[in-house]
C-alpha cells in the first residue's frame, strides 16, 4: 500500500494542536523548524508522546508548549527548569522536556540553569538561540554577541554574551550539541538522542529572527540568514566547549560536543530512599 | 509515641511547631518538598529532608525560593501531593510563581513561618508582617486561602487542612505562621489521617479528546488531569479559556478572573473555621490570630475578672477574610480590639467588616517579641470607656 499525503494534513498533525494554527512565528522564525524536529525526534526515537512531558517559559520559544499535542506546560518567565524538576522527580516514568529560549533559560532563568546541570536532572532541554528577545521587541539578551544592534544597544552591545554549551558543560550537562534550524536532520537525530540519554541534555538550537535581529543588525531576510548559516557553520562534533563562541560573523562551530555519563539526580536518591527506608 | 509500618507517627510528641508542620504534611499525604533554607522556617526543611526519603518521598533542595515554587507545582502536575516552606524574604520571592499556582490551578501548600520585616529585618524573631502580602503578594487579581495556627498541635492539624483545601479547591493554600510557634515545643498528638479525612484533587470523567481542563464543575473547579495518564492537555499563565488556551480577550480575562476568585468566594463557608470565647455577650471583641490570639485569651479571661464583658474571636482562617461573622458581631459590640505583630493589616479588614457600628482598636507590636497582656488588656479597658 501507498503512503499518500494530503494537502489537509501532515504527517505530524498528530503531534500538534491543529486548533491552535496559524501559529504567532514571524515569516521566517526558525522556531517552528526545531518544534517540527522536535516532534519528528519522538516518533524517530519511538517515544509514546503520552510520557512525554514539554515545559516553556515566556517569549516567543515559550509558545512551543502551546502548539505540542503532549501534555504541556507554558509557565513564568526563566521558571521552566524548575518546574520541570518537580514534574521528573514527581513522577520519574514522564520524559520531560523543556522548550525555551536563550533569554528565558540562560538570563532569567539563569540560575536554575546551571543548578539543572549541576544537579543532572534527567530532562532534555532545547535552547532556541535567536541572539535577542523577540517576543518584546528585539531587546539585547544574555547571548547578544559584542557590537551586535539591538533595540537596547543602538549603539552596538557591549555585555558580554555567554557561550551557553561551554556553560552547560562545565556545570555537568551529559549531553550538548548546537545545531542552526538550517541543519534539521542533524537536529532531530540529536534531539532524539537526548531525548533517550539519561542525564541533563541540552541542545542549542541557532535560529533567524528576521523580524528583530536580522533586520536591526543587517543579516536580510529569513532565508539569507539561512545562507549565511551555511557559510559560517563548520561541524566539529567532540569540539571544546570553551571554543565554540559565536560573533556577530564570523564561523558558528555546531555539532555534538559532550556525550558522557554519569549518574543521574534520580539515580542517586534512589540510594537515598533505599539507605533512609533500610534504617527505619 | 509510635511510628506505624509506614513511617507515618502516631501517638503524642513533645516537638517545636516547625517539626508538627512537617508530620502534618506527611500525615496528609505530602511526599514531595522543595525548598531553601531559611530562619526561622528551616526546622521544617531538615524535618522533610529526613522524613520523606522515610515514607518514600521526594526532597529537593533547590537554588533559591523562585525554584522551590516551580519545583512544587511541577510535582503537583505529577500527581504528587507537594509543599515547600519559607519566611519572609523567601516568601517575597515566592509570590511570583505562587500567582502561577492560582492561575494553574495548582494544589499545594506553601508555609510561610513569619519573622519580622521589611527586607533582612529580624531573621530570628516574630512578625506577623506579611499578612497583606499573603493576601496581594502576586500581581493580578485573586483570592487565597490562608490558615493561622497558634500551636505546634494546630499547625500539625491546619497543615492537613491546608492540603484538603488545595486538593478540593485546587489552590495554593498558605500556612501563615510565624516564629514563636514555628519554634516553640509544646505536645503534639500525631495521628494518621484516615482516607475519610483526607481529600483528593477531583479527576476527571471524561476521557481524552473530551477532557478540557478548565471546565468547571458546578462549584467551579475544574476536574484535574496529571501528567502522563493521556490526556495531552494543556496549561498556561497566560489568562486562557476552558481548554487551556490562551484567550488575549477581555472577556476571556472577565470570565476566568470571576471564577477564580469566585470559587473561593462562593465557597467561603465551607472553608472559614474560627475559635470564639465569651463573643456572646461581649461589648469588646478582641480579634487576633496566631501567637497573638494567645496572649489576647490571658487579657480577655483577666477583663472578665474585672467585670468586663470582653470576648475572643481567633482567626484560624484570615483569607478569605470572615466578613459575615465580623459584621455579626459588629452590629452587638461596642469594639473590636485588634493586637497584631506589626503596625496594622488585619485591622483594616476588621474596621471594614465592622463598617462603623463599632469602633476598632488597633494595638500594634513592631515585632521582635509578642504583646504584654496588658497592652491589650489596657486597650480593652479603653475600649469600654
Amino acid at each position: 500500500m501507498t503512503n499518500v499525503v494530503t494537502t489537509d494534513g501532515n504527517p505530524v498533525d498528530s503531534y500538534l494542536r491543529v486548533d491552535r494554527m496559524p501559529h504567532i512565528w514571524c515569516a521566517g522564525c526558525g522556531i517552528g523548524a526545531a518544534v517540527g524536529c522536535f516532534i519528528r525526534a519522538i516518533a524517530r526515537a519511538g517515544l509514546n508522546p503520552d510520557k512525554i512531558a514539554l515545559v516553556s517559559g515566556i517569549g516567543c520559544s515559550g509558545r512551543a508548549a502551546g502548539y505540542v499535542r503532549v501534555d504541556s506546560f507554558h509557565t513564568t518567565h526563566g521558571r521552566a527548569l524548575p518546574f520541570a524538576t518537580g514534574l521528573k522527580m514527581g513522577n520519574p516514568e514522564l520524559n520531560v522536556v523543556v522548550f525555551s529560549g536563550d533569554g528565558d533559560l540562560a538570563a532569567i532563568g539563569g540560575n536554575h540553569l546551571i543548578h539543572s546541570a549541576r544537579r543532572n536532572i534527567d530532562m532534555t532541554v532545547i535552547c532556541i538561540n535567536n541572539f535577542n528577545y523577540g517576543m518584546t521587541g528585539g531587546q539585547l539578551g544574555p547571548t547578544t554577541p559584542l557590537e551586535a544592534r539591538s533595540s537596547t544597544s543602538p549603539y552596538g552591545n557591549f555585555d558580554p554574551p555567554f557561550n551557553l554549551p561551554h556553560v552547560v558543560a562545565a556545570c555537568g550537562a551529559t549531553y550538548v550539541a548546537r545545531w542552526t534550524v538550517m541543519h534539521l536532520r542533524q537536529l532531530e537525530r540529536s534531539i532524539a538522542e537526548a531525548l533517550v540519554k539519561p542525564g541533563f541534555s541540552f541542545i542549542e538550537v541557532i535560529t533567524p529572527c528576521p523580524t528583530l535581529y536580522a533586520r536591526m543588525n543587517k543579516l536580510g531576510q529569513g532565508v539569507d540568514v539561512l545562507h549565511s548559516y551555511q557559510q559560517r557553520c563548520i561541524v566539529q562534533n567532540g569540539a571544546d566547549p570553551r571554543e565554540v563562541e559565536i560573533g556577530l560573523s564570523g564561523p558558528i562551530v555546531v555539532g555534538k560536543f559532550v556525550d558522557m555519563s554519569r549518574p543521574t539526580f534520580g539515580d542517586h536518591y534512589q540510594k537515598i530512599l533505599h539507605k533512609a527506608q533500610k534504617k527505619r | 509515641m509510635s511510628t506505624t509500618e509506614d513511617g507515618i507517627l502516631q501517638g503524642e510528641f513533645f516537638v517545636t511547631g516547625d517539626e508538627a508542620c512537617a508530620e502534618g504534611a506527611i500525615a496528609a499525604g505530602c511526599r514531595f518538598f522543595a525548598g531553601y533554607p531559611i530562619t526561622p522556617a528551616t526546622e521544617i526543611a531538615e524535618t522533610m529532608s529526613r522524613r520523606l526519603p522515610e515514607v518514600g518521598g521526594v526532597y529537593i533542595q533547590m537554588e533559591d525560593e523562585l525554584a522551590s515554587m516551580n519545583a512544587v507545582l511541577g510535582a503537583s502536575w505529577a500527581g504528587v501531593k507537594a509543599m515547600t516552606s519559607t519566611s519572609g524574604p523567601g516568601f517575597s520571592l515566592m509570590m511570583e510563581n505562587f500567582g502561577l499556582g492560582v492561575m494553574l490551578e495548582t494544589p499545594c501548600v506553601v508555609v510561610n513561618i513569619q519573622r519580622a520585616g521589611p527586607s533582612t529585618g529580624l531573621p530570628t524573631l516574630v512578625g506577623q508582617g506579611d499578612m497583606m502580602q499573603a493576601r496581594w503578594g502576586s500581581h493580578g487579581q485573586y483570592e487565597v486561602i490562608a490558615l493561622v495556627p497558634s500551636s505546634p498541635q494546630e499547625i500539625f492539624d491546619l497543615t492537613i487542612t491546608a492540603f484538603n483545601l488545595s486538593e478540593k479547591y485546587r489552590i495554593p493554600v498558605l500556612v501563615l505562621s510565624d516564629e514563636v510557634v514555628g519554634h516553640m515545643s509544646e505536645k503534639v498528638v500525631m495521628r494518621r489521617a484516615g482516607p475519610e479525612e483526607l481529600v483528593a484533587r477531583r479527576r476527571p470523567t471524561k476521557p481524552p479528546g473530551q477532557y478540557w481542563p478548565y471546565e468547571p464543575d458546578g462549584d467551579l473547579v475544574p476536574p484535574m488531569a496529571i501528567a502522563g495518564e493521556g490526556y495531552r492537555f494543556h496549561v498556561t499563565g497566560l489568562t486562557h479559556d476552558e481548554r487551556g488556551y490562551p484567550a488575549m480577550t477581555a472577556a476571556a480575562q472577565d470570565r476566568l478572573v470571576r471564577r477564580l476568585v469566585d470559587k473561593i468566594r462562593v465557597n467561603r463557608n465551607d472553608i472559614i473555621q474560627l475559635d470564639e470565647m465569651g463573643t456572646e455577650d461581649a461589648e469588646v471583641v478582641v480579634c487576633a490570630y496566631g501567637i497573638t490570639s494567645r496572649v489576647a485569651r490571658r487579657a480577655v479571661q483577666q477583663a472578665r475578672h474585672q467585670g468586663i464583658r470582653a470576648g475572643l474571636l481567633r482567626l484560624i482562617t484570615v483569607w478569605p477574610f470572615p466578613e459575615e461573622r465580623i459584621r455579626g458581631l459588629a452590629a452587638q459590640a461596642k469594639a473590636f480590639v485588634v493586637p497584631e505583630i506589626n503596625y496594622g493589616q488585619m485591622v483594616f479588614e476588621v474596621e471594614r467588616c465592622a463598617g462603623g457600628r463599632a469602633k476598632t482598636v488597633l494595638v500594634p507590636h513592631m515585632g521582635g517579641g509578642v504583646h504584654h497582656p496588658q497592652s491589650i488588656l489596657q486597650a480593652i479597658r479603653e475600649a469600654v470607656q
